[in-house]
Formats: structure tokens, C-alpha cells, sequence
């Protein structure tokens, strides 16, 4: 029985089973944040999805994509959205998260995701058997960001840290003008 | 002497579990349970422990004895705590989100407790050896913020919510210049992996290679930990107990007592790993394990924690966020040009 039983267990694929136990997390999350009447708990629900995308990046062997997601959109999209809802409290949360008239225009762009999303996995070409995942996968991103994508990657360096310096300017400058 | 107690144990197990017919798959699940397990009891026995320490130093900085009555010296002060705690009712306030109310207090020690997975607590003592360590312990600890605001929000209660509100511009303001000062570490040592980390420390500890990283993360430290002189979110003069106001019970105390203490333990460890040596002996005392040294430059570190707590009034909020943004993100921004402009002359001289 014990045999048997161990015989079964080594034969299902546990990342296949960790991958659709994420995915379907991912699917209902992502749907409860639309469907969900308070913004708050869209926004929690939002994290879950984010979480949870982490770990599908972790079962494709993507740890540093996977901390990326946890600490871009969970850590700091959410919490640009709990900005928002704190900044516009209402007495009462309850029916803050609904549906407008605009079916046909959600609905065509729904639509249009679909058919693009299928027809670019349609036409990848699936190769028999993946090429091993490398061992340090944070190297190879390195390498990559500095040689290949070297220009959009300063670009976007240099985008943020003049918008941090910008901020930081902002900060001191309206404290002067309070002053004078 | 004992410095491998840990580490063969492990070994052991793993033999005594595989001599037993069970495939390395599973095997490896056990083990990994057994490691979050031990990290788990670490954490809670620690909790409790600092507890005690908190209340004796304090104490003693006011000129007091403290805890002194259950045990000797009052060490068994922390079970009569918890006993209390345990015992109170946990009280649930009308017009609460009750899901998102019960659920923040058990969330709020996720995210330290897997954290503690990739910390090196000795040599070859690391739950997981993670590639990007550094960088899954700042994503993980990251998402603290969402859980403080749950509880805030889900209280529905004014007070609740003004140290919602002030956790989230805190802890995310504090972040930025906690994770640049580490950057300086990252640049000199060219890995995110903790335990490489701790062995490119082997000649000279990065508090003295980066004094200024050390003194950003430090005051960075014990604002992302919410603890005095910021601890506006609770500032019991302003606001009661900021999100944790309605909390009764093992509620409030999964917020102060563990969630707190994990976090700081976190930060403590986190700094003794990134700029004390992490498990490295100093003066070539290696007859002393490597987890000993750990502990005890995080204690170390833990003590000017609370030495700092006791000595320092609070701040305001407008100087919390204009010392962050003002003073810690341009210099721990000045830091990192400096250090690589540094790496730089040493290279172009050939040290």
C-alpha cells in the first residue's frame, strides 16, 4: 500500500500541480478584483493576484522575476492604490468598486486581449524540450541589460532618478517658499 | 566546539528519514518543514525573550529594577504575559470588516517569518540558499505595509485609520533609503546571495567600509520597524495605538508582540548579515561557533534598538517625512556615487 501509494505520488509532476493551483488562485483573484463591490477588498484581492503571479515566475525557475513582482506591484502598485483610497474616503465602502455602461467598450477591448494573447502563444513555436533554466539566472539579466538593452535600460535609469531627484527638489523648494 | 551541532543534525535527519524509505523528493519536503518549523519556534521563543529585555532595559534606563516578582529576577515575567494575553477576550467592534479585521493580526507575521528563511544564521546555516536573497528579503518584508494598513482600515475607527495612513507613508518613505544603503554593500561585493555576502567580510566588516550605509540603515531600520523615536503610527499620545487601537487580546498582541519584535529581529539580523560580519568570529575567536557570534552581534544590535527607544523623544510628523526624503534619500543616493566612484580609483590603482 505504501508502495503503491509512493509509486503514485513520484508520478504526478508537482510543478505541473503548482503551477495550475497558482494559476487558478491568479484566475479567481483576478476576477474578484473586478467583481468585487468595495475597492478595498479589490485591492487586497489585488495583492493576492500579485503574490500569486510571483509564484508562477517561481515554478518557471525566475526567482528574481518573482521578487520583482512581489516587491514592485504588490509592495508599491498597491499601495499606490490605497493612496488613492485614503486620499477619497467615503463614510460608507461599500458600493465603491462597480460596473458602468460601457459594455461594449469593455467588452470589444476584452475581445482584442483575447485574440492577441492567443495568437502570439499560438505562434510560438514550442520546442520539444525547453533548454535547461541556468543556475544563476540573475548574471545572464545583468549581462543582457547592460549589452543588448543598454540604451532603453539608461533611459529608464536615468527617467527615474531625475524623478527622484525632481521630487526631492519639489520637497525643499515649497518648504523655502513656505518660509520666505 | 558546537559549531557544526546544527548542520549535522540536519545530516542526521536526512539519513534517519531516507534509511526509512522515503524518496528524496519528500524527504526534501521534511526537511524544508522542519527548517520553517525551527524558524518559527526561533521567532516566538525570541519574541517572548525580548519582551523581557525591553521591560528590563527600560527599566533600568529610567532608574527602575522592572519585572522582578515570577521566577528569578523576574525571568518568568514573559509567560505570565502571554498567559494574560491568551486568557483575554478578543473583542469585536460593531461595524468592523470581519474578514479583513481577524485576518491582519495573522498576515502581519508572514511576511518575517519568510523572511527568516534566507538568513544565514551561521556558517552553512541557511534555510534556503537563494541567489537573490537580499533582494527576496526586501520584496517579502515589502508587503508589512498592506497588512499595518488592513488593520487600520478593517477597524473602522478614526484613530485606526490616521496610523493606517501614517504606516503606509512611513514604512514606504523608510524604504527607499533602507534599500540604497544596501546597495552600497551589493556594489562592493557584486552579489545579492547572504552568504556570499558574510564571506566577502572576511578582511574588514562593511561598517567600516561603509560607515555612512551602516548609519542610513540604522535610523532607516528602526523606522520601517515602527519603534520610537518613530513611532508616530502608535504614538499613544496622538492617536491610542494608531492601527492596532481595536486589537484585544492575542490580536494586539500578534501586532506588538510577535509582529514588532519578528521585524526588528529581521532589521538586527539583516545588519549584522549586510555590515557586522554576519557569523564571521572577529579577532579569530573561531573556538566560539559562528551561530553564537550571529546571535550575538543581533542582540548587540537588538540592544541599541532598544537603547535608542528609551533615550530618544518622537519626532514630528512633518520632520518623519522631511528627514526621509530630505536628509536619507539624498545621502544614501551620495553614498552609492561615492562607492562607485571609490571601486572605481581602487581598480584604476590595482589594489
Amino acid at each position: 500500500m505504501i508502495d503503491f501509494t509512493l509509486t503514485l505520488l513520484n508520478s504526478i509532476s508537482w510543478v505541473a500541480v503548482a503551477f495550475h493551483t497558482l494559476a487558478a488562485v491568479v484566475c479567481i483573484s483576478a476576477l474578484l478584483v473586478v467583481l468585487v463591490r468595495n475597492i478595498v477588498h479589490a485591492v487586497l484581492w489585488l495583492a493576492v493576484c500579485f503574490v500569486s503571479l510571483a509564484g508562477v515566475f517561481m515554478t518557471l525557475d525566475a526567482a528574481f522575476i518573482a521578487a520583482v513582482q512581489i516587491l514592485v506591484y504588490a509592495g508599491a502598485v498597491c499601495i499606490m492604490v490605497v493612496f488613492a483610497i485614503m486620499l477619497i474616503r467615503r463614510g460608507n465602502m461599500g458600493e465603491t468598486n462597480l460596473f458602468n455602461k460601457q459594455v461594449w467598450a469593455g467588452g470589444g477591448v476584452a475581445v482584442l486581449v483575447t485574440v492577441l494573447g492567443g495568437f502570439l502563444s499560438f505562434r510560438i513555436r514550442y520546442a520539444g524540450s525547453a533548454p535547461a533554466v541556468p543556475e544563476n539566472t540573475v548574471d545572464h539579466i545583468a549581462t543582457l541589460l547592460l549589452s543588448k538593452y543598454v540604451i532603453p535600460f539608461e533611459v529608464a535609469a536615468l527617467l527615474l532618478l531625475v524623478a527622484l531627484v525632481g521630487a526631492i527638489f519639489l520637497a525643499k523648494e515649497v518648504k523655502a517658499d513656505a518660509d520666505s | 566546539m558546537g559549531e557544526n551541532i546544527f548542520v549535522d543534525f540536519t545530516a542526521w535527519l536526512r539519513g534517519l528519514i531516507s534509511g526509512l524509505g522515503v524518496p528524496d523528493l519528500f524527504n526534501d519536503i521534511i526537511l524544508m518543514i522542519v527548517k520553517l518549523a525551527a524558524i518559527i519556534v526561533f521567532i516566538a521563543l525570541n519574541a517572548t525573550w525580548l519582551v523581557y529585555m525591553e521591560r528590563k532595559i527600560c527599566a533600568y534606563i529610567q532608574s527602575r529594577v522592572g519585572p522582578r516578582h515570577h521566577g528569578p529576577v523576574g525571568l518568568l515575567q514573559p509567560v505570565f504575559d502571554v498567559v494574560k494575553l491568551m486568557t483575554k477576550e478578543i473583542v469585536l467592534p460593531k461595524n468592523v470588516d470581519l474578514v479583513v479585521f481577524l485576518l491582519a493580526p495573522v498576515l502581519i507575521v508572514v511576511p518575517p517569518i519568510v523572511a527568516y528563511s534566507v538568513l544565514p544564521f551561521g556558517k552553512d546555516m541557511v534555510a534556503i540558499d537563494m541567489n537573490i536573497g537580499l533582494f527576496f528579503l526586501v520584496a517579502v518584508t515589502s508587503l508589512s505595509t498592506i497588512m499595518f494598513w488592513m488593520a487600520g482600515w478593517a477597524s473602522n475607527n478614526k484613530y485606526s485609520l490616521v496610523g493606517g495612513m501614517r504606516v503606509v507613508a512611513q514604512m514606504v518613505s523608510y524604504e527607499l533609503p533602507l534599500v540604497l544603503a544596501m546597495l552600497g554593500v551589493v556594489m562592493i561585493t557584486g552579489t545579492l546571495n547572504l552568504s556570499e555576502v558574510v564571506n566577502a567580510q572576511k578582511n574588514v566588516w562593511f561598517i567600516f567600509a561603509q560607515p555612512i550605509a551602516f548609519l542610513i540603515y540604522f535610523i532607516a531600520g528602526v523606522a520601517e520597524t515602527n519603534r520610537p523615536p518613530f513611532d508616530l503610527v502608535e504614538g499613544e499620545s496622538e492617536i491610542i495605538a494608531g492601527p492596532y487601537t481595536e486589537y484585544a487580546g492575542m490580536g494586539f498582541a500578534m501586532f506588538y508582540g510577535l509582529a514588532e519584535f519578528a521585524n526588528m529581529m529581521v532589521i538586527s539580523a539583516m545588519c549584522t548579515v549586510m555590515f557586522l560580519g554576519g557569523w564571521l568570529a572577529p579577532f579569530g575567536l573561531t573556538f566560539i561557533p559562528s551561530w553564537v557570534w550571529f546571535f550575538l552581534k543581533m542582540y548587540l544590535v537588538i540592544f541599541i534598538f532598544m537603547w535608542v527607544r528609551w533615550t530618544f523623544p518622537r519626532i514630528r510628523v512633518d520632520q518623519l517625512m522631511g528627514f526621509g526624503w530630505k536628509v536619507l534619500v539624498p545621502l544614501s543616493l551620495a553614498n552609492i556615487f561615492i562607492t562607485g566612484t571609490g571601486m572605481y580609483i581602487y581598480r584604476a590603482i590595482g589594489w
